[in-house]
């Protein structure tokens, strides 16, 4: 049997075309993972503290692991390179010291993430000290400049493609709030002055150099010491800057973690409110299905990619047809012919416009309109200065008359009235959790929307509805089974995770497949805790009454019997009628194909198989079941 | 009701459009009253019956149907729809009988404005109970649409409420819808205009443990109705072929990348997946023993906070889920838990396989959808919910954080608040506007009238959208006219302008900067202000001060590519000087440094060609004005050319780098 691999993952008739869904990642992203790896990035300020989980180098690495795999599971282009500095090993194109590359084999210094690097990169802490090894880089008496070097390899690195068709990124993380304390006099400032030269030199090439400060609770990171500088952070900015220090060392990786995202744009939209005042909103993706990426079809024999190629033919002439413009529907009696054009052209309102058509109280948007995951959007000035000052006045005022807004939203894919949800900006330890927003989300249509509610009334008995009592049995159960602290996105997607398992094994060449741990099953243990459990059988035996089991079973049974019996009836008669053929004697001479489909049905019942599929292949099942 | 006709037409007409396209055998009658003539044939039969028109009897649908539907006759009198609901029962019985139980349907469209007659004996309410009875027993649906506020006149408000009731107890009693529509655009969505017989998803348990299940059925509540896929046309065929299909077929057919006259049969392929940059070949047999492969079960997980669960998680069309038919149970219990959860604002979260051998869980909510009409059983809504890789958690700046120009004032707040407030499409006593639910798809409807058009005008253009339509797309002029005054405020206390910034011509600029340096010759000092770096003076040439940091701050100059070839040229003239004018070697530590420097530069600027032939250039110099000390001097620093290692253009090894000043001593001899 053929898969499609987007079948897969697929539970109904999804629209692969869909335009919202092929999100346009036309750039690309090169990243540098600069990482500080001195001797203090080792170190462990925790009381219980010899634990490797405890230092920040730990944090640092499992988040660009982290990184990797959701960027080879995403089937990104975006190529990354790992460096330390401050280590004892130096490797790099410069020969600088106190720089280390992180590489593994068949991969440049800067290239796509494989199996192999994250696998290396997982477990590096075991072997950095002997292999890497770690020491500060700038100490006095000496000129070395591990920062100024490590900046220079990354800047090096990212060399490659050009600033148009790449996003050029250096990611440094570093607890060290003042890389040149150690020095002093004019050798600091000097140091300092080509520190900061470096640094704009790769700037003005496009490259943006970030920083992840990894700080303690008790010391805080001190951007303005030297950092501000670095990265011409100023005033308001560094406040901003610095993200709140954890309290949990894991608070801190979840902050660090999200910030090494690249927020991707879908795309500007022109959100026009009313007599003429339109301002400018940027969309975002937050939330798209993962799917396993596409297949490449390869030659079985050589493994080698193959293309497909598509041609048309004319199913009256059998002549070749060069991109046909025309479409036809069926009609009446004729065919209705349709220009591409014109089809476009009756698809077609207001492309690529947001207009506001009013305001709703929040419970008009009920639990059944959607369609397909929202789109985010946020306020942008860049085109039109004003836009953020009204949506943040919208927002607020959404947010406080818990009002939606209703706009028609003019996509060439669907044109298609949306809910404008306001979002609040919702904080916790580990950075933002929600950002400050609008969520737009996608609205039926009336033929979209079934009333399958009301498919099974007609009888003249009105279903019951549950009791005062009924209804409190079910609230106890409720409560007790209440799922603390929900995420929504708590749920690693088990069936991705097994389809990457699966290749990651088979690109490393591994025997084993790891076995992946379904997180998506019940809490079995939980449920058979003796208060559950008594809340639960209060609450059956209100709405089921005392003889549920018996009588479910004798249901069961009932059910099963008349339709065993059918299927028996059925078998018996095959096998009757099959007595009736000389199979063997049809098979030898090839008659098979004259004999019905239900003659040749009868022996595939009378024996037990399969009976789907067309008459060649019941033909061959026969003969395959004959030994033939 | 006259006001509503032309809509009427649209919807009717759409129906039989959907319908020859759809189900084409299906039969339509069309019925009308409140007629001026009288035509059917229970009035000859029993008499009475009086102003109900046949217009058109029980057949499959064609053309001359969607004809008659956009041309229907206006009336004169007041309709009574009881009489032209028996009536059109009657014709159904006639022609059906018993057979195809639930497909025979009835659409009444109505304003209900007009009392009903009053029955020979018993009540009005009596009288359709037992005609609603009848639908029963004969296994019929109805719909009715009542259409109401701006559409009809004035009415006597008693007779409304008193036909409301009476068609309420069709809903009750019968499989019969009942909507009430005051807008023409609610009125053309109104009508189920095509029939999607409905397919449940699962039918099974839904286990709230493994001790305690429900029976459950799973339907789809929204699903898109998708733009038909049209098939594509050919004219190859000879106009003279009356039977030609004018189809295209597709045929597929599979070559190597590297010699693409190399055709592979379909059967020899084989699958390959993306790991990254490596494609890992499995074969659909290996795929299937290995692969994720979850039993049939829908599970509880456990209930949460229903502001857990925010509203734009939802990732999909919605099913809903409901107790199987006849199984009071099961009813109970769904009741029972939706009912609680409702009141304590709990939503279940699920674990759901459909069906055996479906490669993946869906993890999703349940709400409940508590009903309150008593002949529809309480039930659930389910949505599906992201999985950890669906989320992107991309940040945000806070609100708070932007600049204070951005954050409104409290005059602007104002301003913003009366608009929400004001601008409502959903005012308290009149007909929510634009509910999903009574919203047609203008896209459809757009394209089935096209359709329909071109039938019979083959040249027909796509026409704009009509009035109604619009009103879907576009603000309802209505409503902004009612409200002018808050948008006349709104619109005075904001303002938006076009940054100046971006004006085309910057733009052109600052997209073209990275690669630019075969521009067209702009003169340098026409940009004086863009930069983007700012120092505080700008340095246009190497001095002879500082050579070094006038070097460096000019390549440094973003503002326009030609200062990197400026700052090269300089520097390259400033050696030159340096070198011809030292005596007995004195300017050739000077000189070194801003070879150093130079060097530096072109690595950076990826230019080292321009240095190669720079240093090549000087020693031949030297040599030549016997200075070779300078070259000997080069060579003790370690000086080199740029080698391909440090700059990928260079077309020197690292070989013939080290080796070039070491080589060019021998020449002196």
């Amino acid at each position: 049997m053929e898969i499609d691999p987007d079948d897969l993952f697929r539970d109904d008739e999804d629209d692969p075309d869909n335009e919202l869904f092929q999100e346009r990642e036309s750039t690309k992203e090169f990243v540098v993972y600069l990482v500080d790896a001195s001797p203090k990035m080792f170190t462990t300020t925790c009381p219980a503290g010899d634990r490797k989980d405890d230092t920040h180098f730990h944090v640092a690495v499992s988040c660009i692991a982290q990184s990797l795999k959701t960027q080879i599971i995403n089937n990104s282009y975006d190529e990354v390179a790992i460096c330390f500095f401050n280590t004892r090993e130096k490797k790099n194109l410069q020969d600088l010291n106190g720089v280390y590359v992180f590489n593994v084999a068949d991969r440049e210094y800067l290239d796509r993430p494989t199996a192999r690097l994250i696998k290396e990169i997982d477990n590096i802490e075991e072997s950095f000290m002997s292999k890497i090894g770690s020491q500060y880089g700038i100490v006095s008496g000496s000129r070395e400049n591990s920062l100024y070097n490590a900046l220079w390899v990354a800047q090096a690195l990212l060399r490659k493609g050009s600033a148009k068709t790449a996003d050029k990124r250096v990611l440094l993380f570093t607890n060290e709030d003042d890389p040149f304390g150690s020095i002093k006099g004019v050798i600091k400032t000097d140091m300092m002055r080509t520190t900061l030269q470096r640094t704009r030199d790769a700037q003005d090439l496009g490259i943006s150099i970030e920083l992840l400060p990894l700080s303690w609770p008790d010391s805080d990171f001190n951007v303005s010491t030297f950092y501000s500088d670095l990265l011409g952070l100023k005033g308001d900015d560094l406040a901003r800057f610095m993200p709140a220090a954890g309290e949990k060392l894991e608070d801190m990786k979840d902050q660090l973690r999200k910030r090494m995202f690249k927020k991707r744009l879908v795309r500007k939209i022109t959100f026009s409110i009313a007599n003429g005042l339109s301002i400018q909103l940027s969309s975002y993706a937050l939330i798209r299905p993962t799917l396993p990426g596409a297949i490449t079809w390869l030659d079985s024999v050589t493994n080698r990619p193959l293309k497909t190629e598509r041609s048309f033919i004319c199913a009256d002439t059998g002549a070749l047809v060069q991109g046909s413009a025309k479409r036809f529907q069926p009609y009446k009696t004729e065919n209705i012919k349709f220009s591409v054009e014109e089809l476009s052209e009756i698809k077609r309102f207001s492309t690529g416009h947001l207009r506001l058509l009013g305001f709703k109280p929040l419970n008009c948007l009920k639990e059944f309109h959607n369609l397909r995951p929202s789109t985010f959007v946020f306020p942008t000035d860049e085109e039109l200065i004003g836009s953020t000052c009204i949506f943040i006045a919208l927002h607020r005022s959404m947010l406080r008359l818990k009002r939606f807004a209703v706009a028609f939203y003019g996509s060439s894919s669907r044109p298609q009235l949306v809910a404008l949800v306001a979002q609040d900006e919702i904080i916790s330890a580990g950075g933002q959790v929600e950002p400050p927003g609008m969520h737009m989300i996608y609205l039926p249509y009336s033929e979209d929307i079934r009333n399958t509610e009301e498919l099974h009334t007609g009888s003249n008995v009105a279903p019951p509805h549950a009791n005062d009592d009924q209804t409190r049995n079910a609230a106890a159960l409720i409560k007790r089974f209440d799922l603390k602290d929900f995420s929504v996105f708590q749920f690693a997607n088990p069936a991705l995770q097994r389809h990457y398992a699966v290749l990651q094994a088979l690109a490393l060449e591994e025997d084993e497949i790891p076995e992946i741990k379904d997180e998506t099953v019940p809490d079995e243990e939980g449920m058979s805790r003796p208060a559950f459990v008594s809340a639960l059988e209060e609450f059956k035996q209100s709405v089921y009454g005392d003889n549920y089991e018996e009588e479910n079973d004798a249901v069961g049974n009932g059910k099963a019997s008349e339709t065993s019996k059918k299927r028996k009836a059925v078998s018996e008669n095959a096998v009757k009628e099959s007595g009736n053929y000389d199979w063997v004697d049809l098979a030898d001479n090839g008659k098979l194909k004259d004999l019905t489909v239900m003659q040749l049905k009868y022996y595939l019942t009378a024996n037990n198989l399969p009976l789907a599929g067309k008459k060649e292949a019941l033909i061959s099942r026969i003969l395959t079941h004959m030994g033939k | 009701m006259h006001k509503a006709l032309p809509e009427i037409e649209k919807v009717c007409s759409m129906l039989a459009e959907k319908k020859l396209i759809y189900s084409k055998y299906d039969e339509v009658a069309v019925v009308l009253f409140g007629t001026e003539e009288t035509e059917n044939e229970l009035t000859k039969e029993v008499g009475g019956y009086e102003h109900v028109v046949v217009l058109q009897n029980i057949k499959v649908v064609d053309g001359q149907l969607v004809e008659t539907l956009q041309q229907l006759p206006r009336g004169t009198r007041d309709g009574d729809f009881l009489d032209a609901i028996i009536v059109g029962m009657d014709m159904l019985i006639k022609k059906y009988g018993e057979t195809y139980k639930g497909k025979k349907r009835l659409c009444l469209l109505t304003n209900a404005q007009f009392p009903i007659k009053y029955p020979l004996e018993g009540t009005k309410e009596d009288q359709v109970s037992t005609i609603a009875e009848h639908m029963n027993t004969h296994g019929m649906r109805m719909e009715s649409i009542v259409v109401r506020g701006s559409l009809t006149g004035e009415a006597n408000k008693s007779v409304m409420d008193e036909n409301d009731n009476l068609l309420g107890i069709f809903s009750k009693k019968t499989c019969a819808k009942l909507a009430h529509v005051e807008s023409p655009t609610s009125l053309l969505g109104a009508l189920r205009t095509r029939k999607i017989s409905p397919v449940t998803i699962f039918r099974g348990d839904l286990e709230l443990s493994p001790k305690m299940k429900i029976k459950v059925w799973v339907y789809k509540k929204t699903s898109e109705e998708k733009f038909p896929t049209l098939k594509k046309y050919s004219d190859k065929a000879p106009p003279t072929d009356k039977f030609a299909t004018h189809e295209v077929k597709v045929d597929f057919e599979y070559k190597s990348v590297e010699d693409p006259s190399k055709v592979v049969p379909p059967d020899q392929r084989i699958k390959g997946y993306r790991y990254g940059p490596q494609v890992i070949p499995i074969s659909s047999a290996e795929w299937d023993a290995v692969k994720f492969k979850p039993e049939k079960s829908v599970k509880l997980l456990g209930f949460s906070d229903a502001k857990n669960i925010m509203r734009h998680y939802y990732m999909k069309d919605v099913n809903v889920f409901i107790p199987e038919p006849g199984n009071t149970r099961a009813i109970l219990a769904v009741s029972a838990l939706a009912r609680a959860m409702q009141d304590m604002n709990k939503v279940a979260i699920l674990r759901c396989v459909w069906r055996q051998g479906q490669g993946n869980v869906v993890v999703g909510v349940l709400t409940p959808n508590v009903s309150d009409n008593d002949n529809i059983p309480d039930s659930f809504y389910f949505n599906v919910l992201p999985f950890a890789e669906d989320v992107r958690e991309f940040q945000f700046p806070s609100f708070n954080n932007f600049p204070a120009s951005w954050q409104p004032n409290e005059q602007q707040q104002e301003a913003a608040d009366d608009f929400v407030r004001m601008f409502d499409l959903a005012p308290p006593g009149k007909e929510e506007a634009l509910q999903p639910g009574l919203t047609p798809n203008p896209v459809l409807e757009r394209f089935y009238r096209h359709l329909e058009l071109r039938s019979r005008h083959p040249d027909a253009a796509v026409p704009p959208l009509d009035e109604t339509l619009r009103m879907i797309t576009e603000p309802d002029k209505e409503l902004l006219s009612q409200n002018r005054s808050v948008l006349d405020v709104f619109r005075s206390r904001f303002e938006v302008k076009e940054n100046p910034k971006l004006k085309k011509s910057s733009r052109r600029f600052l997209r073209d900067k990275p690669s630019g340096s075969n521009e067209g010759h702009a003169d340098i000092s026409d940009e004086p202000n863009s930069s983007e770096y700012t120092s505080a003076v700008k340095v246009e040439k190497v001095g002879d001060a500082t050579p070094v940091q006038d070097f460096e701050a000019m390549i440094n100059r973003r503002d326009n590519p030609q200062w990197v070839g400026k700052a090269i040229k300089d520097m390259k003239n400033k050696i030159h000087d340096l070198v011809e004018d030292s005596y007995e070697g004195d300017n050739y530590p000077k000189a070194l440094e801003c070879l150093i420097a130079l060097r530096k530069g072109c690595i950076l600027e990826q230019e080292p060609k321009q240095f190669n032939d720079f240093l090549r250039t000087l020693c031949v110099f030297c040599q030549e004005k016997a200075l070779s000390s300078f070259c000997e001097f080069l060579a003790s620093k370690e000086l080199t050319l740029i080698s391909k290692t440090e700059a990928i253009d260079s077309e020197v090894t690292d070989d013939e780098a080290r080796n070039f000043l070491l080589k060019s001593e021998p020449k002196l001899e």
